[in-house]
């Protein structure tokens, strides 16, 4: 086991953490502010992927899939805010989790329809394809390098706008005490649409970035909000620091434990045992990282209320 | 209280008439359906007792109903085929589980028991995937039926169809007496009022956990049950979609009401087969063979649409549930 390697595995969970923070960052908020569980927040995701791929395929050209699938993710989530999810606000959570579940079985659907279910795999231009030298004798995909980068750049922006503007702080604001801000006068309803449309495009921008890397398919969604739900349980829901955070850590953890449990069982204690626990337990690990904070935090580890 | 009496009645007289009606007109494939409504029905009236009357948003209860399918399924494999073995490790099986789950996320409420519930259910079908010696992703096989020697047999679809009968029926007697017991008044005021239940000295932790842990128990005999009407164990049944469809079971069929659980999984599964016999019978107006795999185009609208309108649920059609 070289350093290279950890190495290797560290990017790859950095890249992996920067796709969830993507996803977390619009969920958090949505759920902070405007107290929404949207269990569709996965199909923007997968809508984001599969547009940008049937786009590119179509124009020949990645810029103008990239930009069709993000807008793509933005418009259609604008439209399942105004469709059904303005009548679900004032709704208990339960209906809020009822109804978006009914909601992603008919994009799953959908995309089954249109493109199959069989798993699409997304071609990348020319110039992204290749391998970087870091350092000597260490390379890495480009285009992992720059989902990592693009995903940073994106957290900062956030971390801007959040912290530092007029709109970051009527969010903050929102997360903290919904009634009071509407009672000092700000117009919530489109503090709420903002919002969710912000939130919307950074989780197509993140099935856009995930199309290349993972198989794009009916259901991707899903599979990523899970882990999405618990980065949010870990970092507390309305922080975006505790999502970046929280993704960061889950993303570290889950790559590092598919890529070194099996070998590191294998030879703290037998071959058989890491052949047998080891893909068990590393499917688990994130799952039970969630229920140890859990247990010492309760809130989560940045709450955004108190 | 006498019409609900009558329509009892009725109800249970026509799920006991069913087989044999069915057989006469040679339309068997009604008894396998309706057995494997009454199995989920279990499960749903399970689900509505932490659900309906203890107000917690289980995302997660398609857990049980793979740990009892697993349990039988993992016995059968290793040669114990003893029913009463399989299906006490299946009921104390999923109640361990669902006590661990509990105590972690009982402890949390709202948005956050919901995420957990789900997480930890997603982490128990990502271990069904991991486990390569029982099919991994592909499921497994159930080598041979639970054995209750010379009991029941339950190769014999109309036996296994009547069994199912009765433990649905048990398990709603069952969930109608816990609710209505010391316990479940203490279960039912948490959820109204969780500061004044707690100001008149009933801490809500225990209450909720320990119904947690029975809502568990019960399911885990529902995928006892249901190992054996499949014969085929897949970690899907511990998928989140399974999850949700018994959330809606006991929503459709109203929650917090004796009956409504089990409207809900008929009405729930009438509805999916309905929408695939709808596509079916629409797609040659089209030119095309077999819509029917898309049902689920239909169902989410559906969905959707029983939650924004159709608050109060099948139950509520005919008796208001307790407010």
């Amino acid at each position: 086991m070289s350093w290279i390697l950890v190495f290797e595995q560290l990017l790859n969970g950095v890249q992996l953490g920067v796709t969830l923070f993507l996803m977390a960052a619009g969920l958090t908020l949505v759920l902070g502010i405007m107290n929404l569980v949207n269990l569709a927040h996965g199909s923007l995701y997968m809508v984001g992927a599969y547009l940008t791929l049937a786009a590119t395929q179509w124009t020949g050209n990645y810029f103008a899939g990239v930009a069709l699938g993000l807008l793509g993710a933005l418009v259609i989530g604008m439209l399942v805010e105004v469709i059904t999810l303005r009548a679900l606000y004032e709704r208990d959570h339960l209906d809020q989790v009822l109804a978006t579940f009914g909601l992603i079985l008919f994009f799953n659907e959908l995309v089954a329809i249109l493109w199959g279910r069989a798993s699409l795999y997304a071609q990348l231009p020319e110039w992204l394809r290749g391998h970087v030298e870091l350092f000597a004798g260490s390379t890495y995909p480009v285009y992992r390098l720059s989902v990592i980068i693009v995903g940073l750049i994106v957290a900062v922006v956030l971390w801007y706008v959040v912290t530092r503007t007029r709109l970051g702080m009527l969010i903050r604001a929102g997360a903290t005490n919904r009634t009071m801000v509407a009672a000092l006068g700000v117009n919530i309803r489109l503090l709420y649409t903002v919002v969710f449309g912000f939130g919307a495009a950074l989780a197509g921008l993140a099935g856009v970035m995930a199309g290349p890397i993972y198989s794009v398919q009916p259901g991707m969604g899903e599979l990523i909000l899970i882990q999405v739900f618990v980065v949010i349980v870990i970092g507390g829901i309305g922080s975006v620091r505790g999502a970046l955070v929280g993704a960061l850590i889950v993303g570290v953890v889950d790559t590092l434990g598919r890529a070194f449990l099996k070998p590191a069982l294998s030879t703290m204690i037998s071959p058989t045992a890491g052949e047998a626990a080891g893909p068990a337990l590393a499917s688990m690990l994130i799952y039970l990282l969630m229920a140890v904070v859990l247990a010492l935090r309760p809130a989560g580890l940045f709450p955004a209320r108190g | 209280m006498r019409s609900r009496l009558i329509l009892w009645v009725l109800a249970i007289a026509l799920l006991v008439a069913l087989p044999p009606v069915m057989t006469a007109i040679g339309q068997t494939f009604y008894i396998d359906l309706v057995r494997r409504i009454m199995i989920l029905a279990i499960a749903a009236v399970s689900l509505n007792l932490i659900l309906g009357y203890g107000g917690l948003v289980s995302f997660g209860h398609a857990a049980y109903l793979g740990i009892g399918a697993y349990s039988v399924g993992i016995l059968a494999f290793y040669g114990f085929t003893n029913g009463w073995l399989q299906w006490a490790v299946a009921i104390g099986a999923s109640a361990l589980v669902a006590l661990a789950i509990g105590a972690v996320s009982i402890r949390t409420s709202g948005v956050y028991f919901i995420m957990i519930t789900l997480a930890f259910t997603q982490m128990l079908y990502y271990l069904g995937i991991s486990l390569e010696e029982f099919g991994g992703d592909d499921g497994m096989r159930l080598k041979a039926k639970s054995q209750f020697a010379g009991l029941i047999d339950l190769r014999e679809p109309i036996t296994f169809y009547y069994l199912a009968l009765v433990l649905m029926l048990a398990s709603v007697y069952l969930v109608y007496r816990i609710v209505n017991s010391r316990f479940g008044v203490v279960l039912r005021a948490a959820k109204s009022n969780e500061a004044r239940t707690r100001a008149i000295g009933f801490p809500p932790y225990p209450y909720r956990l320990a119904a947690f842990v029975m809502a568990g128990a019960m399911c885990g005999l529902a995928g006892a049950l249901y190992a054996n009407h499949t014969n085929y164990i897949v970690p899907g049944l511990m998928s989140w979609q399974h999850s949700g469809d018994l959330m809606f079971m006991v929503i459709l069929g109203g929650m917090a009401s004796t009956a409504g659980p089990v409207l809900g999984a008929f009405a729930f599964i009438f509805t999916e087969e309905f929408l695939k016999v709808l596509l079916n019978w629409v797609a040659p107006i089209f030119g095309k063979r077999d819509w029917a795999e898309y049902w689920a185009i239909l169902m989410g609208p559906v969905l959707v649409l029983s939650v924004i309108f159709f608050r109060r649920g099948l139950a509520g059609i005919f008796y208001k549930p307790d407010a």
